[in-house]
Protein backbone atom coordinates (compact mmCIF):
# COMPACT_ATOMS: atom_id res chain seq x y z
CA UNK A 1 0.00 0.00 0.00
CA UNK A 2 1.20 3.55 -0.57
CA UNK A 3 2.94 5.63 2.24
CA UNK A 4 -0.14 8.13 2.76
CA UNK A 5 -2.58 5.46 2.40
CA UNK A 6 -0.38 3.23 5.19
CA UNK A 7 -0.31 6.79 7.52
CA UNK A 8 -4.53 7.15 6.94
CA UNK A 9 -5.47 3.64 7.01
CA UNK A 10 -3.17 2.59 10.51
CA UNK A 11 -3.44 -0.66 12.02
CA UNK A 12 -5.09 1.25 15.21
CA UNK A 13 -7.65 2.85 13.15
CA UNK A 14 -8.48 -0.44 10.99
CA UNK A 15 -8.60 -1.79 14.65
CA UNK A 16 -11.18 0.12 16.01
CA UNK A 17 -13.07 0.79 12.96
CA UNK A 18 -13.41 -3.37 13.31
CA UNK A 19 -14.59 -3.32 16.73
CA UNK A 20 -15.08 -0.09 17.92
CA UNK A 21 -15.62 0.40 22.02
CA UNK A 22 -18.49 2.26 23.45
CA UNK A 23 -20.38 1.10 20.69
CA UNK A 24 -23.84 1.60 22.11
CA UNK A 25 -26.61 3.92 23.57
CA UNK A 26 -26.05 4.78 27.29
CA UNK A 27 -28.83 4.50 29.23
CA UNK A 28 -27.30 6.96 31.95
CA UNK A 29 -26.42 9.74 29.52
CA UNK A 30 -27.67 13.32 30.47
CA UNK A 31 -26.01 14.76 27.45
CA UNK A 32 -26.44 13.68 23.82
CA UNK A 33 -26.55 15.23 20.47
CA UNK A 34 -26.71 13.78 16.87
CA UNK A 35 -24.05 14.22 14.44
CA UNK A 36 -24.83 14.66 10.55
CA UNK A 37 -22.11 14.67 7.63
CA UNK A 38 -23.97 15.42 4.27
CA UNK A 39 -20.55 14.80 2.34
CA UNK A 40 -20.98 10.72 3.01
CA UNK A 41 -24.05 10.32 4.66
CA UNK A 42 -22.11 9.90 8.01
CA UNK A 43 -24.52 9.84 10.69
CA UNK A 44 -23.27 9.54 14.38
CA UNK A 45 -25.67 9.56 18.25
CA UNK A 46 -22.89 10.43 20.98
CA UNK A 47 -23.98 9.85 24.59
CA UNK A 48 -23.01 11.34 27.45
CA UNK A 49 -23.17 10.83 31.30
CA UNK A 50 -21.41 14.00 33.23
CA UNK A 51 -20.55 14.09 36.84
CA UNK A 52 -18.95 17.10 38.67
CA UNK A 53 -18.17 18.40 35.21
CA UNK A 54 -16.43 15.23 34.09
CA UNK A 55 -16.94 13.02 31.46
CA UNK A 56 -17.89 10.16 33.60
CA UNK A 57 -19.08 7.56 30.77
CA UNK A 58 -19.96 7.85 26.86
CA UNK A 59 -20.83 5.49 23.75
CA UNK A 60 -21.63 6.45 20.70
CA UNK A 61 -23.81 4.93 17.78
CA UNK A 62 -23.92 5.25 14.12
CA UNK A 63 -22.61 4.14 10.75
CA UNK A 64 -19.79 5.93 9.22
CA UNK A 65 -16.41 5.38 7.54
CA UNK A 66 -13.34 4.17 9.06
CA UNK A 67 -11.97 7.08 9.84
CA UNK A 68 -15.13 8.49 11.41
CA UNK A 69 -15.48 5.29 13.13
CA UNK A 70 -12.04 4.82 14.82
CA UNK A 71 -12.33 8.43 15.86
CA UNK A 72 -15.37 8.11 17.57
CA UNK A 73 -13.91 5.04 19.37
CA UNK A 74 -10.48 6.76 20.10
CA UNK A 75 -12.73 9.50 21.30
CA UNK A 76 -14.60 7.91 23.87
CA UNK A 77 -11.78 5.83 25.43
CA UNK A 78 -9.99 9.16 25.61
CA UNK A 79 -12.28 11.60 27.02
CA UNK A 80 -13.39 8.97 29.62
CA UNK A 81 -12.48 10.17 33.08
CA UNK A 82 -11.40 13.04 32.15
CA UNK A 83 -13.13 16.85 32.56
CA UNK A 84 -15.71 18.67 30.28
CA UNK A 85 -12.63 21.36 30.10
CA UNK A 86 -10.27 19.24 29.31
CA UNK A 87 -12.07 16.86 26.82
CA UNK A 88 -12.42 20.60 24.59
CA UNK A 89 -8.95 21.32 24.94
CA UNK A 90 -7.91 18.07 23.67
CA UNK A 91 -10.24 18.74 20.33
CA UNK A 92 -8.71 22.13 19.60
CA UNK A 93 -5.01 19.91 19.96
CA UNK A 94 -6.46 16.94 17.76
CA UNK A 95 -8.12 19.25 15.15
CA UNK A 96 -4.73 20.94 14.71
CA UNK A 97 -3.14 17.53 14.43
CA UNK A 98 -5.45 16.52 11.51
CA UNK A 99 -5.53 19.42 9.79
CA UNK A 100 -1.72 19.98 9.82
CA UNK A 101 -0.74 22.56 12.15
CA UNK A 102 0.21 20.29 14.87
CA UNK A 103 4.24 19.81 14.11
CA UNK A 104 5.53 19.65 17.75
CA UNK A 105 6.56 16.72 18.46
CA UNK A 106 5.65 17.18 22.50
CA UNK A 107 2.53 17.86 21.45
CA UNK A 108 1.59 15.47 19.51
CA UNK A 109 2.69 12.68 21.88
CA UNK A 110 0.68 14.52 24.64
CA UNK A 111 -2.79 13.45 22.12
CA UNK A 112 -1.65 9.64 22.94
CA UNK A 113 -3.15 7.07 20.83
CA UNK A 114 -5.02 9.73 19.23
CA UNK A 115 -1.95 10.57 17.40
CA UNK A 116 -2.74 7.78 14.92
CA UNK A 117 -5.33 10.71 13.39
CA UNK A 118 -2.09 12.34 12.49
CA UNK A 119 -2.02 10.93 8.22
CA UNK A 120 -5.56 12.43 7.91
CA UNK A 121 -3.79 15.83 7.53
CA UNK A 122 -2.70 14.28 3.78
CA UNK A 123 -6.42 14.05 3.06
CA UNK A 124 -8.28 17.09 3.35
CA UNK A 125 -11.27 15.40 2.63
CA UNK A 126 -11.80 13.66 5.38
CA UNK A 127 -11.03 15.84 8.57
CA UNK A 128 -14.97 16.17 8.44
CA UNK A 129 -14.60 12.12 8.95
CA UNK A 130 -12.01 12.47 11.61
CA UNK A 131 -13.93 15.15 13.57
CA UNK A 132 -17.58 14.58 13.40
CA UNK A 133 -17.77 12.91 16.30
CA UNK A 134 -15.70 14.92 18.39
CA UNK A 135 -18.43 18.15 17.09
CA UNK A 136 -21.13 16.37 17.95
CA UNK A 137 -19.69 15.38 21.53
CA UNK A 138 -19.09 19.26 21.87
CA UNK A 139 -22.52 19.84 20.99
CA UNK A 140 -23.85 16.88 23.33
CA UNK A 141 -21.95 18.91 26.06
CA UNK A 142 -23.91 21.94 25.50
CA UNK A 143 -26.66 20.21 25.14
CA UNK A 144 -27.39 22.00 22.24
CA UNK A 145 -30.41 19.99 20.98
CA UNK A 146 -29.81 20.74 17.39
CA UNK A 147 -28.60 18.41 14.75
CA UNK A 148 -24.50 18.79 14.26
CA UNK A 149 -23.80 19.04 10.74
CA UNK A 150 -20.31 19.24 9.35
CA UNK A 151 -21.49 21.32 6.37
CA UNK B 1 -13.80 14.43 -38.04
CA UNK B 2 -11.49 12.36 -36.82
CA UNK B 3 -13.84 8.67 -36.36
CA UNK B 4 -15.21 8.73 -39.68
CA UNK B 5 -14.59 4.78 -39.63
CA UNK B 6 -17.46 4.31 -37.09
CA UNK B 7 -20.15 5.51 -39.45
CA UNK B 8 -21.66 2.32 -39.00
CA UNK B 9 -24.32 0.18 -37.45
CA UNK B 10 -21.38 -2.32 -36.73
CA UNK B 11 -20.52 -2.76 -32.64
CA UNK B 12 -17.43 -4.96 -34.00
CA UNK B 13 -16.22 -2.00 -35.77
CA UNK B 14 -16.25 0.44 -32.50
CA UNK B 15 -12.46 1.11 -32.51
CA UNK B 16 -12.67 2.26 -28.88
CA UNK B 17 -8.78 2.60 -28.67
CA UNK B 18 -8.68 5.01 -31.43
CA UNK B 19 -11.59 6.57 -29.12
CA UNK B 20 -9.27 7.07 -26.50
CA UNK B 21 -7.05 9.08 -28.36
CA UNK B 22 -9.33 11.60 -28.55
CA UNK B 23 -9.70 12.50 -25.44
CA UNK B 24 -6.60 13.62 -23.70
CA UNK B 25 -6.71 13.69 -20.18
CA UNK B 26 -7.29 9.65 -20.61
CA UNK B 27 -3.17 9.66 -20.73
CA UNK B 28 -2.81 11.21 -17.78
CA UNK B 29 -1.53 9.13 -14.80
CA UNK B 30 -3.01 9.39 -11.15
CA UNK B 31 -0.76 8.73 -7.96
CA UNK B 32 1.61 6.96 -10.35
CA UNK B 33 -1.13 5.04 -11.42
CA UNK B 34 -3.02 5.44 -15.58
CA UNK B 35 -6.16 7.18 -14.80
CA UNK B 36 -9.01 5.04 -14.82
CA UNK B 37 -11.97 7.30 -14.95
CA UNK B 38 -15.62 5.40 -13.89
CA UNK B 39 -17.09 8.94 -12.97
CA UNK B 40 -19.03 9.96 -16.20
CA UNK B 41 -22.48 9.81 -14.39
CA UNK B 42 -21.20 12.85 -12.66
CA UNK B 43 -19.26 14.47 -15.46
CA UNK B 44 -17.54 12.61 -18.74
CA UNK B 45 -14.82 13.86 -19.98
CA UNK B 46 -14.20 16.26 -23.16
CA UNK B 47 -12.88 15.24 -26.24
CA UNK B 48 -9.73 17.62 -28.15
CA UNK B 49 -12.12 18.83 -30.77
CA UNK B 50 -14.55 20.21 -27.92
CA UNK B 51 -10.86 21.67 -26.20
CA UNK B 52 -10.31 22.81 -29.91
CA UNK B 53 -13.63 24.37 -30.65
CA UNK B 54 -13.54 26.33 -27.67
CA UNK B 55 -9.85 27.95 -27.86
CA UNK B 56 -10.99 28.95 -31.19
CA UNK B 57 -13.94 30.99 -30.32
CA UNK B 58 -12.37 32.78 -27.89
CA UNK B 59 -9.08 33.23 -30.17
CA UNK B 60 -11.11 34.33 -33.22
CA UNK B 61 -14.87 34.83 -32.80
CA UNK B 62 -15.38 36.36 -29.43
CA UNK B 63 -17.89 38.78 -29.31
CA UNK B 64 -21.38 39.33 -27.97
CA UNK B 65 -24.36 38.15 -30.09
CA UNK B 66 -27.86 39.12 -31.53
CA UNK B 67 -27.11 42.62 -31.26
CA UNK B 68 -23.96 43.61 -32.56
CA UNK B 69 -23.61 44.89 -36.35
CA UNK B 70 -19.95 43.91 -36.15
CA UNK B 71 -18.12 41.28 -38.24
CA UNK B 72 -17.44 38.86 -35.13
CA UNK B 73 -20.68 39.61 -33.45
CA UNK B 74 -22.30 38.27 -36.79
CA UNK B 75 -19.87 34.90 -36.68
CA UNK B 76 -20.77 34.25 -33.21
CA UNK B 77 -24.07 34.64 -33.47
CA UNK B 78 -24.04 32.34 -36.09
CA UNK B 79 -22.17 29.83 -34.64
CA UNK B 80 -24.34 30.04 -31.39
CA UNK B 81 -27.38 29.81 -33.07
CA UNK B 82 -26.17 26.51 -35.52
CA UNK B 83 -24.99 24.86 -32.05
CA UNK B 84 -28.98 24.94 -31.34
CA UNK B 85 -29.91 23.23 -34.60
CA UNK B 86 -27.24 20.72 -33.66
CA UNK B 87 -29.14 20.54 -30.51
CA UNK B 88 -32.59 20.63 -32.21
CA UNK B 89 -31.54 17.83 -34.42
CA UNK B 90 -29.64 16.00 -31.96
CA UNK B 91 -32.95 15.57 -30.06
CA UNK B 92 -35.19 15.60 -33.22
CA UNK B 93 -36.89 18.37 -31.67
CA UNK B 94 -39.75 20.13 -34.17
CA UNK B 95 -38.38 23.47 -34.46
CA UNK B 96 -34.98 25.68 -33.26
CA UNK B 97 -37.93 28.06 -31.12
CA UNK B 98 -37.83 24.75 -28.98
CA UNK B 99 -34.38 24.79 -27.50
CA UNK B 100 -33.23 26.67 -24.63
CA UNK B 101 -30.03 27.66 -23.66
CA UNK B 102 -29.22 27.16 -19.39
CA UNK B 103 -26.75 26.49 -17.17
CA UNK B 104 -27.87 23.28 -17.27
CA UNK B 105 -30.47 20.02 -16.11
CA UNK B 106 -30.67 22.12 -12.38
CA UNK B 107 -31.47 25.68 -13.96
CA UNK B 108 -33.24 23.47 -17.00
CA UNK B 109 -36.10 22.60 -14.14
CA UNK B 110 -35.65 25.11 -11.90
CA UNK B 111 -37.09 27.77 -15.17
CA UNK B 112 -39.63 25.31 -15.71
CA UNK B 113 -40.66 24.95 -12.09
CA UNK B 114 -40.48 29.00 -11.49
CA UNK B 115 -42.36 29.68 -14.91
CA UNK B 116 -44.92 27.22 -15.93
CA UNK B 117 -45.06 26.13 -12.28
CA UNK B 118 -45.99 29.61 -10.72
CA UNK B 119 -48.32 30.08 -13.29
CA UNK B 120 -50.25 27.14 -13.42
CA UNK B 121 -50.41 24.94 -9.79
CA UNK B 122 -51.82 26.40 -7.33
CA UNK B 123 -53.25 25.21 -4.02
CA UNK B 124 -54.37 22.02 -3.32
CA UNK B 125 -52.56 21.05 -7.05
CA UNK B 126 -50.03 18.30 -7.11
CA UNK B 127 -46.84 17.24 -8.78
CA UNK B 128 -45.85 13.97 -9.09
CA UNK B 129 -41.92 12.69 -8.96
CA UNK B 130 -40.35 8.99 -8.13
CA UNK B 131 -38.58 7.91 -5.47
CA UNK B 132 -35.40 7.93 -7.67
CA UNK B 133 -35.07 11.74 -8.32
CA UNK B 134 -31.55 13.27 -7.95
CA UNK B 135 -32.18 16.38 -5.33
CA UNK B 136 -32.51 18.78 -8.52
CA UNK B 137 -35.57 17.25 -9.25
CA UNK B 138 -36.99 17.42 -6.17
CA UNK B 139 -36.02 20.33 -4.43
CA UNK B 140 -37.74 23.08 -7.09
CA UNK B 141 -40.68 21.36 -6.49
CA UNK B 142 -40.56 21.55 -2.83
CA UNK B 143 -40.07 25.12 -3.09
CA UNK B 144 -42.74 25.60 -5.63
CA UNK B 145 -45.01 23.24 -3.45
CA UNK B 146 -44.35 25.29 -0.74
CA UNK B 147 -45.14 28.70 -2.04
CA UNK B 148 -48.53 27.20 -3.45
CA UNK B 149 -49.34 25.05 -0.56
CA UNK B 150 -49.19 22.15 -3.50
CA UNK B 151 -48.21 18.41 -2.70
CA UNK B 152 -46.01 16.36 -4.65
CA UNK B 153 -46.29 12.81 -5.09
CA UNK B 154 -43.71 10.14 -5.43
CA UNK B 155 -43.98 7.04 -7.45
CA UNK B 156 -42.38 4.52 -5.34
CA UNK B 157 -39.86 1.73 -6.10
CA UNK B 158 -39.07 -2.06 -5.66
CA UNK B 159 -36.26 -3.88 -4.71
CA UNK B 160 -34.61 -4.09 -7.56
CA UNK B 161 -34.51 -0.02 -8.26
CA UNK B 162 -37.42 0.01 -10.62
CA UNK B 163 -40.75 1.86 -10.95
CA UNK B 164 -43.55 0.54 -9.87
CA UNK B 165 -45.49 2.26 -12.88
CA UNK B 166 -48.48 0.50 -12.41
CA UNK B 167 -48.53 2.64 -9.02
CA UNK B 168 -48.18 5.67 -10.98
CA UNK B 169 -51.78 5.75 -12.55
CA UNK B 170 -52.94 5.29 -9.25
CA UNK B 171 -51.06 8.79 -7.97
CA UNK B 172 -52.98 10.60 -10.88
CA UNK B 173 -55.98 12.74 -9.49
CA UNK B 174 -57.85 15.76 -11.08
CA UNK B 175 -55.27 17.94 -9.04
CA UNK B 176 -52.18 16.51 -10.85
CA UNK B 177 -51.24 19.19 -13.24
CA UNK B 178 -47.40 17.99 -13.78
CA UNK B 179 -45.47 15.07 -13.61
CA UNK B 180 -41.66 15.23 -13.40
CA UNK B 181 -39.70 12.41 -13.92
CA UNK B 182 -35.54 11.20 -14.40
CA UNK B 183 -35.40 9.10 -17.57
CA UNK B 184 -32.08 7.28 -16.08
CA UNK B 185 -31.29 6.86 -12.63
CA UNK B 186 -27.72 8.32 -11.67
CA UNK B 187 -27.29 6.05 -8.80
CA UNK B 188 -29.10 3.19 -9.76
CA UNK B 189 -28.92 3.21 -13.51
CA UNK B 190 -32.37 2.46 -14.02
CA UNK B 191 -33.96 3.23 -17.78
CA UNK B 192 -37.32 4.33 -16.53
CA UNK B 193 -40.73 3.00 -18.59
CA UNK B 194 -40.82 6.97 -19.70
CA UNK B 195 -43.02 5.89 -22.74
CA UNK B 196 -45.67 4.21 -20.40
CA UNK B 197 -45.30 7.50 -18.29
CA UNK B 198 -46.09 9.73 -20.85
CA UNK B 199 -48.49 7.84 -22.50
CA UNK B 200 -50.54 7.42 -19.53
CA UNK B 201 -50.11 11.31 -18.07
CA UNK B 202 -51.03 12.48 -21.62
CA UNK B 203 -54.75 10.63 -21.35
CA UNK B 204 -55.28 13.05 -18.63
CA UNK B 205 -53.57 16.23 -20.39
CA UNK B 206 -51.14 16.08 -17.96
CA UNK B 207 -47.70 16.96 -19.18
CA UNK B 208 -44.37 15.36 -18.22
CA UNK B 209 -40.78 16.63 -17.83
CA UNK B 210 -37.87 14.24 -17.88
CA UNK B 211 -34.62 14.81 -16.11
CA UNK B 212 -32.78 13.49 -19.31
CA UNK B 213 -29.04 14.65 -17.77
CA UNK B 214 -27.74 10.74 -17.62
CA UNK B 215 -30.01 9.61 -20.27
CA UNK B 216 -28.63 11.62 -23.61
CA UNK B 217 -25.21 10.39 -23.11
CA UNK B 218 -26.30 6.49 -22.98
CA UNK B 219 -29.48 6.07 -25.39
CA UNK B 220 -30.59 7.44 -28.75
CA UNK B 221 -33.36 9.96 -27.83
CA UNK B 222 -36.10 11.59 -29.99
CA UNK B 223 -38.66 13.81 -28.19
CA UNK B 224 -41.34 13.85 -31.07
CA UNK B 225 -41.43 9.60 -30.51
CA UNK B 226 -41.11 10.17 -26.80
CA UNK B 227 -43.69 13.08 -26.92
CA UNK B 228 -42.53 14.62 -23.91
CA UNK B 229 -43.70 18.05 -23.14
CA UNK B 230 -40.22 18.88 -21.68
CA UNK B 231 -36.73 17.54 -22.03
CA UNK B 232 -34.15 18.87 -19.61
CA UNK B 233 -29.57 17.79 -19.68
CA UNK B 234 -26.89 19.30 -19.07
CA UNK B 235 -23.58 19.86 -21.64
CA UNK B 236 -20.82 18.44 -19.58
CA UNK B 237 -22.46 15.22 -19.34
CA UNK B 238 -22.64 14.71 -22.87
CA UNK B 239 -18.42 15.42 -23.36
CA UNK B 240 -19.30 19.21 -24.00
CA UNK B 241 -18.53 21.81 -21.36
CA UNK B 242 -19.64 22.56 -17.89
CA UNK B 243 -22.24 25.88 -17.43
CA UNK B 244 -23.99 24.95 -20.95
CA UNK B 245 -27.31 22.84 -20.29
CA UNK B 246 -30.38 22.57 -22.57
CA UNK B 247 -34.41 22.91 -21.98
CA UNK B 248 -36.28 21.26 -24.42
CA UNK B 249 -40.04 22.66 -24.43
CA UNK B 250 -42.94 21.97 -26.89
CA UNK B 251 -43.49 25.01 -28.72
CA UNK B 252 -47.15 25.93 -27.58
CA UNK B 253 -46.29 25.18 -24.29
CA UNK B 254 -42.96 27.56 -23.80
CA UNK B 255 -45.43 30.17 -25.82
CA UNK B 256 -47.75 30.31 -23.14
CA UNK B 257 -45.08 29.88 -19.98
CA UNK B 258 -44.09 33.66 -18.63
CA UNK B 259 -40.36 34.74 -18.73
CA UNK B 260 -38.19 32.92 -16.10
CA UNK B 261 -35.68 36.11 -15.79
CA UNK B 262 -35.85 39.20 -17.29
CA UNK B 263 -32.89 41.31 -18.69
CA UNK B 264 -31.26 41.79 -22.05
CA UNK B 265 -31.98 39.51 -24.99
CA UNK B 266 -35.58 38.36 -23.54
CA UNK B 267 -37.19 41.42 -25.23
CA UNK B 268 -38.37 43.33 -27.68
CA UNK B 269 -39.81 46.25 -26.53
CA UNK B 270 -39.44 47.99 -23.39
CA UNK B 271 -40.49 50.92 -21.54
CA UNK B 272 -41.09 52.19 -18.02
CA UNK B 273 -44.68 51.10 -18.01
CA UNK B 274 -44.52 48.05 -20.45
CA UNK B 275 -42.55 45.55 -21.05
CA UNK B 276 -43.15 42.76 -24.82
CA UNK B 277 -40.46 40.02 -24.59
CA UNK B 278 -38.64 38.21 -27.35
CA UNK B 279 -39.87 35.65 -29.02
CA UNK B 280 -38.80 32.18 -28.82
CA UNK B 281 -36.35 30.80 -27.25
CA UNK B 282 -34.88 34.10 -26.60
CA UNK B 283 -37.51 34.99 -24.08
CA UNK B 284 -35.61 32.37 -21.84
CA UNK B 285 -32.20 33.61 -22.31
CA UNK B 286 -31.52 37.07 -20.47
CA UNK B 287 -28.56 37.94 -20.40
CA UNK B 288 -25.69 36.72 -21.74
CA UNK B 289 -25.61 33.39 -22.95
CA UNK B 290 -22.94 30.89 -22.38
CA UNK B 291 -21.89 31.79 -26.15
CA UNK B 292 -18.64 29.78 -26.05
CA UNK B 293 -20.23 26.57 -24.16
CA UNK B 294 -22.91 26.50 -26.28
CA UNK B 295 -20.76 26.11 -29.09
CA UNK B 296 -18.53 23.44 -27.20
CA UNK B 297 -21.65 21.50 -27.04
CA UNK B 298 -22.29 21.24 -30.62
CA UNK B 299 -19.09 19.98 -31.55
CA UNK B 300 -19.53 17.62 -28.71
CA UNK B 301 -22.73 16.79 -30.35
CA UNK B 302 -20.94 16.49 -33.92
CA UNK B 303 -18.57 14.09 -32.07
CA UNK B 304 -20.56 11.54 -30.86
CA UNK B 305 -23.40 11.31 -33.59
CA UNK B 306 -20.05 10.61 -35.30
CA UNK B 307 -19.74 7.56 -33.78
CA UNK B 308 -23.59 6.97 -33.50
CA UNK B 309 -25.98 7.00 -30.35
CA UNK B 310 -26.71 3.66 -31.05
CA UNK B 311 -23.51 2.39 -31.79
CA UNK B 312 -22.38 4.13 -28.38
CA UNK B 313 -25.83 2.42 -26.48
CA UNK B 314 -25.08 -1.36 -27.64
CA UNK B 315 -21.48 -0.80 -26.77
CA UNK B 316 -22.00 0.46 -23.04
CA UNK B 317 -24.67 -2.17 -22.89
CA UNK B 318 -21.98 -5.14 -23.36
CA UNK B 319 -19.34 -3.11 -20.71
CA UNK B 320 -22.13 -3.17 -18.81
CA UNK B 321 -22.83 -6.54 -18.37
CA UNK B 322 -19.31 -7.47 -18.33
CA UNK B 323 -19.08 -5.21 -15.15
CA UNK B 324 -21.93 -6.74 -13.96
CA UNK B 325 -20.54 -9.94 -13.80
CA UNK B 326 -17.50 -9.57 -12.66
CA UNK B 327 -18.51 -7.23 -9.98
CA UNK B 328 -20.91 -10.09 -9.18
CA UNK B 329 -18.44 -12.27 -8.42
CA UNK B 330 -16.56 -10.66 -5.48
CA UNK B 331 -17.42 -11.50 -2.48
CA UNK B 332 -19.30 -9.56 -0.15
CA UNK B 333 -20.30 -7.00 -2.75
CA UNK B 334 -23.83 -6.18 -3.39
CA UNK B 335 -25.36 -4.60 -6.14
CA UNK B 336 -28.06 -1.69 -5.47
CA UNK B 337 -30.22 -0.83 -8.49
CA UNK B 338 -30.50 -4.32 -10.53
CA UNK B 339 -33.26 -3.30 -13.11
CA UNK B 340 -33.93 -4.94 -15.49
CA UNK B 341 -33.67 -1.88 -17.95
CA UNK B 342 -30.03 -0.56 -16.82
CA UNK B 343 -27.80 1.99 -18.38
CA UNK B 344 -24.10 1.76 -17.96
CA UNK B 345 -23.99 2.92 -13.93
CA UNK B 346 -22.96 0.29 -11.20
CA UNK B 347 -23.67 1.07 -7.32
CA UNK B 348 -22.18 -1.18 -4.48
CA UNK B 349 -21.76 -1.40 -1.14
CA UNK B 350 -20.18 -4.01 1.30
CA UNK B 351 -21.49 -4.46 4.47
CA UNK B 352 -18.31 -3.94 6.51
CA UNK B 353 -16.63 -1.21 4.23
CA UNK B 354 -17.87 1.84 4.06
CA UNK B 355 -18.04 3.13 0.25
CA UNK B 356 -15.87 6.61 1.41
CA UNK B 357 -13.01 4.43 2.13
CA UNK B 358 -13.50 2.10 -1.25
CA UNK B 359 -13.31 5.66 -2.72
CA UNK B 360 -10.17 6.69 -1.18
CA UNK B 361 -8.13 3.38 -1.37
CA UNK B 362 -9.05 3.09 -4.98
CA UNK B 363 -7.91 6.43 -5.95
CA UNK B 364 -4.51 5.43 -4.76
CA UNK B 365 -5.01 3.02 -8.05
CA UNK B 366 -5.48 5.49 -10.09
CA UNK B 367 -9.36 4.68 -10.17
CA UNK B 368 -11.61 7.08 -10.29
CA UNK B 369 -15.67 6.15 -8.99
CA UNK B 370 -17.88 8.35 -6.86
CA UNK B 371 -19.15 7.10 -3.10
CA UNK B 372 -21.50 9.33 -1.45
CA UNK B 373 -25.68 9.60 -1.38
CA UNK B 374 -25.12 10.76 -5.58
CA UNK B 375 -27.71 13.80 -4.42
CA UNK B 376 -30.56 10.58 -4.39
CA UNK B 377 -30.67 10.88 -0.32
CA UNK B 378 -34.58 9.31 -1.18
CA UNK B 379 -32.96 6.52 -2.92
CA UNK B 380 -30.57 6.09 -0.04
CA UNK B 381 -32.90 5.75 2.77
CA UNK B 382 -35.25 3.71 0.61
CA UNK B 383 -32.53 1.11 0.72
CA UNK B 384 -31.87 1.77 3.95
CA UNK B 385 -27.86 2.55 3.48
CA UNK B 386 -25.94 6.10 3.96
CA UNK B 387 -23.87 5.53 0.72
CA UNK B 388 -23.08 3.71 -2.40
CA UNK B 389 -19.57 3.36 -4.08
CA UNK B 390 -20.89 4.11 -8.05
CA UNK B 391 -18.67 2.97 -11.20
CA UNK B 392 -20.04 4.87 -14.19
CA UNK B 393 -18.95 3.80 -17.61
CA UNK B 394 -18.80 6.23 -21.16
CA UNK B 395 -18.60 5.58 -24.38
CA UNK B 396 -13.88 5.40 -24.07
CA UNK B 397 -14.01 2.79 -21.38
CA UNK B 398 -12.70 -0.22 -21.92
CA UNK B 399 -13.36 -4.26 -20.25
CA UNK B 400 -9.41 -3.68 -19.16
CA UNK B 401 -10.61 -1.06 -16.74
CA UNK B 402 -13.22 -2.93 -15.63
CA UNK B 403 -10.32 -5.57 -14.82
CA UNK B 404 -8.56 -2.67 -12.82
CA UNK B 405 -11.87 -1.83 -11.39
CA UNK B 406 -12.70 -5.57 -10.31
CA UNK B 407 -8.42 -5.81 -8.94
CA UNK B 408 -8.76 -2.72 -6.93
CA UNK B 409 -11.38 -3.61 -5.16
CA UNK B 410 -9.87 -6.97 -4.21
CA UNK B 411 -7.23 -4.82 -2.60
CA UNK B 412 -9.67 -2.76 -0.67
CA UNK B 413 -11.18 -5.79 0.57
CA UNK B 414 -7.73 -7.46 2.02
CA UNK B 415 -7.10 -4.03 3.96
CA UNK B 416 -10.49 -4.26 5.69
CA UNK B 417 -10.12 -8.03 5.61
Amino acid sequence: MNQELKELYQQVILDHNKSPRNFKKLETANHTAEGYNPLCGDKINIYVETEDNKVKDISFLGSGCAISKASASLMSSFVKGKSIDEAKQIFEKFHELITGKLTEDNAIEELGKLKVFAGVREFPVRVKCASLAWHTMLAALKEDKKNISTE
Amino acid sequence: MKTDTLHTEDIRLYDVKKIREDFPILKKTVHGKPLCYLDNAATTQKPQIVLDTLNTYYTSMNSNIHRGVHYLSGVATDAFEKARIKVKDFINANSEKEIIFTRGTTESINLVANSFGRANIKEGDEIIISHMEHHSNIVPWQLLALEKKAKLRIIPINDKGELLSNEFEKLITDRTKLVSIVYVSNSLGTINPVEHIIETSHKYNIPVLLDAAQAVKHLPVDVQTLDCDFLAFSGHKLYGPTGIGVLYGKENLLDSMPPFMGGGDMISKVTFEQTTYNELPFKFEAGTSNIADAIGLGTAIDYISSIGMDNIASYEKNLLNYATEALSQIDGLKIIGQAEEKCSVISFIFDNIHPHDVGTLLDYEGIAIRTGHHCTQPVMQRFNIPATSRASFALYNTTDEVDTLVSGIKKVIEVFK
